[in-house]
């Protein structure tokens, strides 16, 4: 059984806030617009609005974790846009 | 009964660690000579792990890991690798480190020595920050005695990163070596090793280092004779705040706070302890007695953190100085994560707020949900500690602050802080 579990790089996080848009369910922006993230494993059902919100953010401050019975986390591979590969940011 | 850096150690403390000559032939004749096995083989490398791990040692620069179990990581990582002794002492009302490395640096080097050989890293550098230049004058004629005695196996250096409460972040070190940037990093895997370069670096308290040099020439059983079996040994405490003697003490683990404080002469009737520094929590006078070891303390909603108890005066105002700390911390941020870059002065502006008398009606509400959602959204543990500051802090001195909520703030808020800081702080 595995299932996604959100990780927020909060130095690469500038709160941009799109992903607290994409992905409201499991994100919440505190006062100040930074993104918090429940803890809890993502339903599965959310996984795609998840991968969009890892994708979109602007600084890639977003990582995707299949949480196994393991000590390893998988990271799950999240192409970047290619309209923000080579924006420099 | 306490040590600061010019006396010599009174009767009847323990000296262990710090009572010995500062100079490589009196620190030989005392500890006897470095025994790494040539070559580091295997079967030794192999016996002083198990020794390590018969000991218990757990990390005394606040974390408390255990050590074998990082040196476990680090070792699995494979040779090369370097051995980062943390000599920042960063936290403003800690001196066992400076006192540590003026008194014994040949003991704090030889623990790092004796991880090289386990761990067959090739490097060992020395973190002593930018201006406290008197430990880096005693460090650095340290190194040079043992290289000159070709003492040293592995090659000894000290780097210098910039002074400020997070630079001796473990993170923020390796980083700083490698790439001279004193900041902390992200790790979402903390059990995973940190590098430089390819190599694992392993960084330890100078603390943790001397018991180790011990522990390695000794074996475990002198160690762990000493402290509780659940946490042996002993360790290195800075009292300071109201007591008449401020300074480094080295006691058994597990000896009841109240016992330490006694060793530095405190004032009658303390309101509280501080105890693991400013990062750390308060303690009310109900649990003076609890004994100085993480399980301990845990149940009483506080930390053993970073070896320091401050304690607090019957003159002074736990939410004033609580203020204080806050707002010290919160311009000690290293500037990376937004939680902690306005979530630490959000808060100290309340705690602010509330120490002059001035609080609004939505305050309390507000600062325990700032205080909630700023726990465990930093990349390193800064705004942690500031956050369990304040919630003891609230807890311990729930009297005050009613009356600070009242808009009666006690006549003691207006005294002069009875606390440390590297520079002045206005609430």
């Amino acid at each position: 059984m595995t299932s996604l579990r959100i990780t927020i790089d909060p130095v690469a996080c500038d709160a941009y806030g799109y992903c607290a848009e994409l992905l409201p369910e499991a994100i919440v922006l505190d006062e100040w617009g930074y993104p918090m993230v429940n803890g809890q494993p993502l339903p599965a059902e959310l996984a795609a609005a998840a991968k969009r919100a890892a994708r979109d953010c602007p600084t890639r401050a977003i990582t995707l974790r299949e949480k196994k019975a393991g000590p390893r986390p998988a990271r799950v591979s999240v192409a970047p846009r290619a309209d923000l590969r080579r924006s420099g940011r | 009964m306490t040590h600061s850096a010019s006396q010599a150690p009174p009767h009847g403390a323990l000296h262990r660690l710090l009572g010995h000559p500062t100079d490589l032939a009196g620190h030989i004749e005392t500890h006897g000579p470095l025994q790494v096995a040539s070559r580091g083989e295997a079967s030794w490398r192999a016996a002083l792990m198990t020794s390590l791990e018969a000991s218990g040692l757990a990390g005394r620069g606040g974390g408390g890991f255990p050590s074998s179990i990082k040196l476990g990581v680090v070792g699995a990582a494979g040779a090369g690798g370097t051995i980062v002794i943390n000599g920042m002492e960063s936290e403003p009302a800690s001196d066992k480190d400076k006192l540590l490395l003026l008194r014994a640096p040949h003991l704090v080097l030889d623990g790092a020595q004796y991880l090289a050989a386990v761990c067959r890293a090739s490097r060992i550098v020395m973190c002593i920050p930018a201006g406290r230049d008197t430990v880096a004058v005693a460090v650095r004629h340290a190194i040079t005695e043992r290289r000159t005695a070709r003492y040293a196996r592995v090659a000894e250096e000290m780097v210098r990163p910039p002074d400020g409460f997070v630079s001796g972040e473990e993170s923020a070190l390796v980083n700083f070596i490698e790439r001279g940037l004193s900041l902390p990093v992200f790790r979402p895997d903390k059990g995973s090793p940190l590098r430089i370069g390819r190599r694992a670096a392993l960084v330890h308290n100078t603390e943790t280092l001397a018991h180790i040099a011990l522990i390695a020439r000794h074996g475990h059983e002198p160690f762990r004779a000493r402290g509780m079996a659940e946490e042996p040994g002993t360790c290195l405490v800075t009292i300071g705040g109201a007591v008449a003697r401020p300074g480094v003490v080295e006691v058994d683990r597990g000896v009841p706070l109240c016992d330490i404080v006694a060793l530095g002469t405190p004032v009658d009737s303390p309101q509280a302890y501080l105890v693991g520094g400013y990062g750390g929590t308060w303690v009310a006078p109900p649990h003076f007695a609890t004994p100085y070891a993480s399980m301990s303390l845990r149940t009483i909603g506080a930390t053993a953190g970073v070896g320091v108890i401050v304690v607090l005066g019957p003159a002074a105002c736990g939410v004033a100085e609580s203020a204080r700390i806050t707002r010290y911390l919160a311009g000690q941020s290293a500037g990376q994560c937004g939680p902690c870059v306005y979530g630490l002065p959000a808060v100290a502006d309340d705690l602010a707020l509330l120490a002059r008398g001035s609080a609004d009606g939505g305050l309390m509400a507000r600062l325990h949900r700032r205080l909630g959602e700023i726990r465990g959204r930093g990349a390193c543990r800064h705004p942690d500690g500031a956050v369990n500051l304040v919630a003891s802090a609230l807890n311990v001195f729930a009297a005050d602050v009613d009356a600070h909520l009242a808009g009666t703030p006690c006549a003691r808020s207006h005294a002069p802080t009875s606390l440390r800081f590297p520079q002045a702080v206005a609430i």
